[in-house]
């Protein structure tokens, strides 16, 4: 998912003025917005991200249960936030790949949540987990993913990373 | 041969109505407003440019999660369809009832490989079915805007078979 370039210096705020920034960036992307995605936690290369069960996101009509695709979109954006929030990534980044695995349905009328982390961070890419869990409790994820992002590095010199 | 031909209206009608009942219940393919194309047993499905599908609005370009979304929701029924196929062709199943089509195939994983940014226009996607199984399927989907040999996003998902 490419990102607009409006959340330059996010990394030098307090956490709070940090979540209150990012949810306005988060707010300004419209498909967030039809989804209604909510910034739970970020900083660090690490975000958190929920959005309601919805009827209209259903994928099976016999079970209620909401299609992976809206769960695919919940994490990949996701994912975009953690990168912008890690201390020494720029302020643009895309997604290269994402793989999901569906371990089981959500269940529905439950939130659903992903958490992504980035775990390492070259020159030029961010690599990326994510787990999305709905709220049974104690229970196996609803879905895992790695990803690999573009970033730019905020200052290119300082960190030898490779890619 | 057996008898004459069935005239086309009614092979067509047929094949039709297998795909309508296939996506009609989906709340998420009206949602996102994915339309369907026949052509035979070609499938090409069109994501209509829409404001919500924006993923980034100083560009702008389509949302990474929604343009996956729709080649999941392409490859879904690509292998339902074919999955179908050979039951419509004989006329042994009845559409006019819902709770006579098997069940979806149900997503095990799905790898999306990023390839441009989606420009805010109309997408399109086929999907192939590269193995299928009793129980497992292996299915690849492409998706391009102006130009069907740019493909600006690709996938392949394993999909677990319904039992029928």
């Amino acid at each position: 998912m490419p990102q607009p370039s409006d959340i330059s210096g996010v990394q030098d705020l307090s956490p709070e003025d940090l979540l209150h920034t990012a949810r306005a960036f988060i707010a300004a992307i419209p498909h967030a917005r039809a989804l209604n995605m909510r910034l739970d936690a970020i900083g660090g290369g690490k975000a958190t991200l929920s959005m309601p069960w919805d009827e209209r996101l259903v994928g099976d009509p016999r079970t209620g249960v909401i299609h992976g695709g809206a769960i695919s979109a919940l994490m990949d954006t996701c994912s975009g936030a953690a990168v912008l929030s890690h201390p020494e990534a720029g302020t643009v980044t895309a997604t290269l790949d994402l793989r999901i695995d569906y371990m089981r349905s959500a269940t529905p009328g439950q939130r659903i949540a992903a958490r992504a982390e980035v775990y390492h961070l070259t020159r030029t890419i961010a690599f990326l987990r994510v787990v999305a869990t709905d709220e049974e409790a104690g229970g196996v994820p609803v879905a895992t993913a790695t990803g690999a992002f573009t970033v730019e590095r905020r200052s290119p010199d300082s960190t030898g990373g490779r890619a | 041969m057996t008898g004459k031909p069935e005239p086309v209206q009614v092979i067509k009608h047929r094949r039709d109505a297998a795909l309508r009942a296939l996506v009609s219940g989906v709340p998420y393919i009206g949602f996102l407003g994915i339309q369907f194309d026949r052509r035979g047993d070609e499938i090409t499905a069109t994501l209509p440019y829409d404001d919500k599908l924006v993923g980034n609005p100083m560009l702008p370009a389509l949302h990474g999660g929604a343009t996956a979304a729709f080649l999941e929701v392409t490859a879904i029924v690509e292998l339902s369809f074919s999955m179908l196929w050979e039951d419509v062709e004989a006329g042994r199943i009845d559409l006019s009832d819902p709770a006579a089509l098997p069940r979806l195939p149900k997503t095990i994983d799905f790898t999306v490989d990023y390839l441009r940014s989606g420009l805010p226009r109309d997408s399109y996607a086929r999907a192939r079915v590269n193995r299928s199984g009793r129980r497992y399927a292996s299915v690849h989907v492409e998706g391009w805007q102006d130009n069907r040999t740019r493909p600006f996003i690709q996938a392949t998902g394993h999909f677990l078979m319904p039992e029928l």
